[in-house]
């Protein structure tokens, strides 16, 4: 039901993957070595393209390029959409900065495949109450969900449902576990 | 006889993925997952009490000695202190046995003697209280129960003694209802059980591999209303215990949580998210008629009838924070009632309307906090650090709550005051959401 440690850790492996992808774009080909007017792009085969100079290139390689940032935000979206959980501080349903960019890639997947369901499951840390947490649990839950909506999913695509404290993604009494267990679970049906 | 209810699947192949199990079970047969006191802390002014092993004529059941169980039924409140039988200098079973001088010597303030008698499968108990400093009897009872039934009849006395020497009914022969979660890897099992208040005779109602919470006492003490996720979803149900038959009184869109019942037994006030938001609802139990009680775009949760019955605590975070709030009637205007800490949750008033019990966070840690409500002083009733779910003793002068110790959660009884406190660990894995039962007649 849950899903396991493990492909959590997968996901956030990925979401750091992505980052360091794209910073090292830019630093390994910078200006230093190829100079400004040249720009690279580096892909799965190890091909490289070179484009965007003043008179080479002309339409196939511009066209090319579009296909690249096309095909490489597809991956991007792909990469961002195993990002499947999002946490929150305590006692705040605020869904956070580094979240929204995940979330409206999950919105435009949804938007974009009307028949896929998701259920929104909703979580609380151990501390406070177990009833005030089901009901924090909840918002968190609805805070997602109305997110996706606005960015375009449907109503009709999503189901919320708050466990309250009661199904901890890590076991334990500290920062790290609590943290860990404030969140919201996208369950994709 | 056990009922074993498997609920259909609702929602979608998602479920199919997880095994769950829903278990109904009915009437007292399992004795097992039993709570086993440990006395933690006395409390300094404790009143000293003799319990006189009781005399016994014909086959009395051996086991259970009502002697023992009074004794220990007495020591647990914290407030009486009993003298070890070995240390008594005589041990007397009628008036006409009772030096007390003796007792005196020995520091008593009361003594209790009695005799058993063995008739039939039934066993009577013919007992009495002395007043040491004056000389007195202050109760004299025979009362009598199936051989089967020590505990109730030792129960039964030790209410007896303890109103008898403070005032107050005893609430000895109250129940508990809990939850008992064991968790292996991903896999939960819960089971809500109900025990005498030592935790003893614990018997088993229910069980499922989706979580059980809030278990509620109907006033009459034959009925819980409790949350069940068995459906994979928050729904409340009401389990009537005698015959194990439950009923799925409310399972709207949203939250369905925190049942707590009226004096009268006839409507539940819920909290409900159907409407947008964690809202509290009153439902008429026959018609299934709600009433919506609050409305504000905060959580309003975890509310319980004041003792008039005509207003109610509950939790909001209106004010940014959980806190507790009252409502003096359905329309009335909710009034603020704590402003000690950033967090204070799930109110539960006393039988007088005196005081109102919850849990308060100081310092990063979660207490038991009570407020006075005639001046609104704060008093932290406890030292333990992760306290949650407080149920207050029918007669007042106890609370049950759930703590952890080592990393499980057990249940702890302290006096109202915080004077004195027992724990109720269970046998392996976590107990919690305690329900103290109203008295039953």
């Amino acid at each position: 039901m849950n899903i396991s440690a493990h492909q959590k850790a997968f996901a956030m492996v990925l979401s750091l993957g992505l980052v360091a992808g794209c910073s090292s774009t830019g630093d390994t080909m910078g200006e230093d070595e190829y100079g400004s007017d040249v720009q690279a792009v580096d892909q799965d085969g190890g091909s490289t393209v070179y484009g965007g100079s003043e008179d080479g290139g002309v339409s196939s390689t511009g066209l090319t390029d579009e296909e690249m940032r096309e095909r490489e935000e597809r991956a991007e979206q792909e990469a961002m959409r195993n990002i499947t959980t999002f946490y929150f501080d305590f006692d705040t349903a605020e869904i956070k900065p580094e979240a929204r960019e995940v979330l409206v890639a999950h919105a435009r997947y949804l938007e974009s495949n009307p028949n896929q369901q998701v259920r929104l499951e909703g979580h609380g840390d151990e501390r406070g109450t177990k009833e005030y947490n089901l009901a924090l649990g909840e918002r968190r839950a609805n805070a997602v969900e109305r997110f996706l909506i606005v960015n375009g999913a449907s109503r009709g695509q999503l189901e919320t449902v708050s466990y309250g404290e009661e199904k901890p993604a890590v076991m334990g009494s500290n920062e790290s576990a609590w943290a860990q267990n404030r969140r919201v679970e996208l369950v994709f049906e | 006889m056990t009922n074993r209810t498997r609920t259909p699947r609702t929602l979608s192949a998602f479920y199919l993925v997880c095994s769950l199990l829903v278990w109904a079970l009915v009437g007292s047969t399992t004795a097992h997952a039993e709570l086993t006191i440990r006395i933690t802390e006395g409390a300094d002014a404790a009143i000293p009490v003799a319990v006189v092993p009781f005399a016994e004529s014909g086959s009395i059941p051996t086991g259970d000695k009502i002697s023992s169980i009074v004794q220990d039924d007495l020591t647990m409140t914290g407030e009486f202190r009993t003298l070890a039988p070995e240390k008594m200098l005589s041990l007397p079973s009628k008036r006409s046995e009772v030096y007390f001088r003796d007792w005196r010597l020995l520091g008593q303030r009361y003594v209790l003697v009695g005799e058993l008698t063995r008739s039939g499968d039934r066993v009577q108990a013919r007992y009495e209280l002395f007043d040491v400093n004056r000389e007195e009897r202050i109760l004299g009872e025979s009362a009598s129960a199936g051989i089967n039934s020590m505990r109730t009849l030792a129960h039964h006395i030790s209410d007896k003694v303890y109103e008898a020497i403070t005032g107050v009914p005893g609430a000895f022969s109250t129940r508990l209802a809990y939850v008992t979660l064991q968790r292996s890897g991903s896999e939960a099992l819960y089971r809500l059980q109900v025990s005498d208040v030592d935790g003893k005779r614990a018997s088993i109602r229910l069980e499922s591999d989706e979580p059980i919470l809030s278990p509620a006492w109907s006033p009459d003490g034959k009925k819980l209303a409790y949350v069940s996720f068995e459906t994979g979803r928050p729904a409340v149900y009401i389990h009537e215990l005698s015959s194990g038959n439950r009923t799925r009184i409310a399972e709207f869109r949203g939250l369905n949580s925190a049942p707590a019942w009226s004096d009268d037994g006839r409507s539940l006030l819920l909290t409900l998210s159907k409407d947008g938001n964690a809202e509290i609802y009153r439902m008429d139990i026959a018609s299934k008629d709600l009433k919506r009680l609050t409305n504000h775009w905060s959580i309003d949760t975890e509310a319980s009838w004041d003792h008039t019955g005509n207003g109610f605590f509950f939790t909001s975070d209106r004010s940014g924070g959980p806190q507790i709030y009252h409502k003096s009637s359905e329309g009335a205007e909710p009034r603020r009632i704590t402003f000690g800490s950033r967090y204070n949750a799930r109110p539960r008033p006393d039988p007088e309307g005196k005081f109102v019990y919850y849990v308060h966070q100081r310092n990063g840690a979660f207490h038991i906090a009570r407020t006075n409500l005639s001046n609104g002083e704060e008093t932290v009733l406890t030292r333990t650090e992760s306290d949650e779910s407080p149920s207050v003793a029918p007669n007042g002068r106890m609370l049950i709550y759930a703590t952890k110790q080592s990393g499980r959660s057990v249940l702890t009884v302290i006096s109202a005051d915080g004077g004195a406190a027992y724990s109720l660990p269970a046998s392996e894995g976590d107990v919690r959401e305690p329900a103290w039962s109203p008295i039953l007649r």
